[in-house]
């Protein structure tokens, strides 16, 4: 019964079209069940972030929430800016200069998470700590950034992230 | 034996059950019978027509919005009729919406972003009663799939209204409509002939924004439905040929059993 | 008996320590199924492939659900409208419900007219009663899910029902609202239950085709096999016939889902639940209406509630109302018919269920569902008694044979 049958209908043409057909048809069931995971609709919507700098007054520190993240927006004091250039960056834990990070040097904008395990460093509000070289304090195991929210001392091994922003008009940047 | 003729007097019950037991909902009240109108998006080749969603968006923004909220939609998913994100920014914009607690601790509002969903006219349902008389103006997003006939029963709501038959009395405050169950509704005729001035010019009579606003209120409760019924063509077509091709298997292994 | 040989030493590891391989080479290539099984004998496999299709689904729906009253309905909503295909996971699911039930009356029906469920099949059948049931109280608690208005008055009535027992009857109620009324904490309770039942039936499903193997399928014919000459492998034979099978299911499915997804369904669950609003006319689904119909016939509300657990009672005992030795309806002329008047009756009860509970409605439910207990409680212990059946043929293998053997007996076998 089955042996006869086995070694003639193995390769027949009909059974390869079906089952590819129906391998076809698996991948096609399987992607919709594995990109519901993707995120939805409405997380996506709040991807992008818009903010009008301008109410940033000089000396002064916004924080405003991009994708579930705090993002830092200061806008730096011309001490502030001279002293984020004067460094020699081969000094720095992570070599990055100013003005790669900064579009326009007086708004500074990075995103709020300390790179060693997470915690949001002080130095937003006037009265925070703002750490030895006058940037960001992390409490938590004692990260000191600069005002260019470059690494200098502690756990954390890279410089604040810079998130993707551009300047849709003189005064309003998109996040993301 | 079962074979075809007991397999076809199940098919039969079983549609003969399918279509009786989708009567009980139209049972419910309705003795008159709903006319059927031509819907662009009926059919399994149905699509929305782009234009009438646009129109019928602003029926429901100047007429109907003042009193039904449209909570399951954002401002961005009016990409669907055809705006673009500037546009949608504009629209959002006009509209102000809830935000907060600022860092007094107060509640205040700023304009509308494309990620908000439309703010709704009431702040709760007690307030929208206040304001109505008692009654309740209920959410639109969903109201076609939430009445039997859903798209047939909106157009005939709207333009049911008249004076009520002979010897029939409508309560105070309330209006003959033909199609309501129980023939009084709240809701006083909400559409008039030229009560839009439709931005693309065709004439706004009491059956243009019927139609238009039904059809926008289609979208509203199944932004998804052409990419449904697209993926269904597909879907049907593809398992069609691919059973074909199984029965060919089937009939070719059992050859030597028959 | 000496296993397969397989070439691949990786399987080989395996299977010698954890025998998977050999087991399925048992059941695919040397389990005998009997060679005339028909259509009706697919819709066991369907029945297995739409819980998986359910069990996908629903782990998926249950990633983005909430399960609080002030969430649930807006979380079924953003599922439609934002995550990514959740429109059709969710109306897959939904559909899918009333696909698993029309699959599975379909498989009991088989069942009732080819004598499946007579000796030595009688706990094969019986397991399969405990997984309708099991079947009935997830799609119950599923149904109050999406906190719609058919969702929260269906749960309120069907709930309501317990308080007819007596005694214990109120406890039992507010155990099962754990409040005063269906509110959030009965909600997430459904939730928890409605996620756990359906592996419940897993496993109930692994013992029934456990007992099924047991002594293998019934056949339209309803005689045993004898013998090599009456059965074949089940693989490729089987497995060709139900992928065929599954196909045609498949597209009907599909059209189901993508051309009217809610036809099915009420539009009244699109409406968000309202303790303080009854709907008109409180319907439970399609499936549950014969048995909704059954409960409302009896004019006492325990009376009501009884008949109504008494018409799925009645068919564990089965077995033993109807005994005769004749399986298959084939051979059976007079129990064929009343087969058929029993289907009408079903169907009947199916439609007077939808309907409101008002003059000849009542008259009608009342007389089917009389009949539906006189069906099973005298006219199938009758018919076993005083039926004269047709002469069974001598094997499954003869009537392709021809005559077999030379004056062939017309007597029973």
């Amino acid at each position: 019964m089955a042996e006869t049958h086995e070694g003639a209908t193995r390769r027949d043409f009909i059974h390869v079209a079906s089952a590819t057909m129906g391998a076809v048809g698996a991948a096609c069931v399987a992607w919709p069940l594995i990109d519901q995971m993707n995120p939805a609709a409405d997380t996506l919507a709040l991807a992008t972030t818009e903010f009008d700098v301008s109410g940033v007054e000089e000396g002064m520190a916004v924080t405003i929430v991009w994708r579930g993240k705090p993002v830092f927006v200061r806008h730096r004091t011309a001490k502030e800016i001279e002293e984020a250039g004067a460094v020699d960056i081969n000094d720095l834990p992570d070599p990055e200069t100013d003005g790669a990070r900064a579009a326009k040097p007086e708004m500074l904008v990075l995103v709020g998470v300390c790179t060693h395990l997470g915690c949001v460093p002080l130095g937003q509000k006037a009265t925070d700590p703002r750490g030895e070289w006058g940037g960001w304090f992390c409490p938590c195991h004692g990260s000191h950034y600069d005002t260019s929210g470059r690494i200098r001392k502690g756990p954390a091994p890279t410089n604040l992230p810079v998130p993707p922003y551009e300047y849709i008009s003189d005064t309003v940047i998109r996040i993301g | 034996m079962m074979g075809a003729r007991g397999l076809l007097t199940v098919a039969a019950a079983a549609l003969v059950s399918l279509g009786l037991t989708a009567a009980p909902a139209k049972a419910a009240g309705n003795a008159v019978e709903l006319p059927s109108q031509n819907w662009s998006f009926a059919g399994i080749f149905g699509t929305f027509d782009r234009g009438e969603l646009q129109r019928g968006f602003q029926v429901y923004k100047e007429v109907c919005a003042g009193c039904h909220s449209l909570d399951y939609i954002a401002f961005r998913n009016l990409a669907d009729l055809g705006f673009n994100e500037l546009e949608i920014k504009a629209i959002a914009a006009e509209y102000e919406v809830q935000d907060g607690p600022n860092d007094d601790g107060e509640m205040f509002d700023r304009p509308g972003l494309p990620a908000d969903r439309f703010p709704a006219p009431f702040a709760n349902d007690n307030a929208a009663r206040a304001s109505n008389g008692g009654a309740l103006p209920p959410d639109l997003s969903l109201m076609v799939d939430a009445r039997p006939n859903g798209a047939n029963y909106l157009y005939a709501l709207m333009t049911g209204y008249g004076d009520a038959p002979s010897g029939v009395t409508v309560a105070e405050g309330m209006s003959y409509n033909a199609y309501f169950p129980g023939h009084q509704i709240a809701m006083p005729a909400p559409i008039a002939d030229d009560g839009v001035e439709y931005a693309d010019g065709t004439k706004a009579t009491v059956d243009q924004q019927a139609r238009d606003v039904t059809a926008f209120l289609t979208w509203a409760a199944e932004p998804n439905l052409e990419e449904r019924k697209r993926m269904g063509v597909m879907a049907v077509l593809f398992l069609l040929v691919m059973t074909g091709l199984l029965y060919a298997s089937k009939r070719k292994i059992w050859a030597d059993v028959h | 008996m000496s296993g397969p040989n397989f070439s691949n030493p990786v399987v080989r590891w395996i299977d010698h320590r954890l025998p998977v391989f050999t087991f399925m080479h048992h059941e695919m290539h040397e389990y005998p199924t009997p060679k005339n099984l028909n259509y009706w004998w697919n819709f066991g496999s369907l029945a297995g492939i739409v819980l998986v299709i359910m069990l996908l689904t629903g782990i998926i729906l249950a990633m983005h659900y909430t399960p609080h009253v002030d969430y649930a309905f807006q979380s079924v909503e953003r599922i439609m409208r934002d995550v990514n295909y959740g429109w059709l996971i969710r109306y897959i699911h939904a559909n899918g419900a009333s696909f698993f039930f029309i699959v599975v009356y379909i498989h009991i029906f088989r069942g009732l007219y080819y004598g499946s469920y007579k000796a030595p099949r009688e706990l094969l059948w019986m397991l399969g009663v405990v997984i309708l049931l099991l079947m009935m109280a997830t799609a119950f608690m599923g149904y109050v899910l999406p906190w719609g208005q058919m969702s929260f008055w269906g749960a309120t009535v069907i709930t309501n029902l317990f308080s007819a027992l007596p005694g214990v009857g109120e406890w039992i109620v507010t155990l099962l609202w754990g409040g005063f009324s269906v509110d959030n904490p009965t909600l997430n309770r459904f939730f928890s239950l409605h996620y756990l039942l359906p592996f419940v039936i897993v496993g109930v499903v692994v013992l029934h085709i456990v007992a099924l193997h047991r002594f293998g399928s019934n056949n339209p014919l309803g005689i045993d096999v004898r013998g090599k000459q009456d059965s074949i492998p089940f693989h490729p034979y089987y497995t060709v016939k139900d992928m065929f099978g599954l196909g045609v299911f498949l597209t009907i499915f599909a059209a189901v889902v993508f051309f009217m997804p809610n036809a099915m369904g009420h539009p009244d669950n699109y409406i968000p639940a309202n303790p303080l609003v009854t709907p008109a006319h409180i319907v439970p689904e399609w499936y549950f209406l014969p048995f909704y119909a059954i409960l409302r016939a009896v004019p006492d509300k325990l009376l009501g509630v009884l008949a109504m657990f008494a018409a799925i009672a009645v068919l564990f005992i089965l077995p033993w109302l109807d005994r005769s030795p004749v399986r298959s309806a084939t051979f059976r002329p007079l129990f064929k018919i009343f087969f058929w008047i029993f289907a009408a009756n079903c169907v009947l009860l199916t439609y007077l269920g939808g309907k409101p509970a008002e003059g000849i409605y009542v008259i009608l439910s009342r007389l089917a569902t009389v009949y539906y207990f006189f069906h099973f409680l005298i006219l199938l212990p009758g018919l076993s008694i005083f039926e004269t059946p047709k002469p069974l043929p001598r094997s499954i293998s003869q009537p392709v044979l021809g005559s077999g053997t030379a004056g062939a007996s017309k007597e029973n076998s």
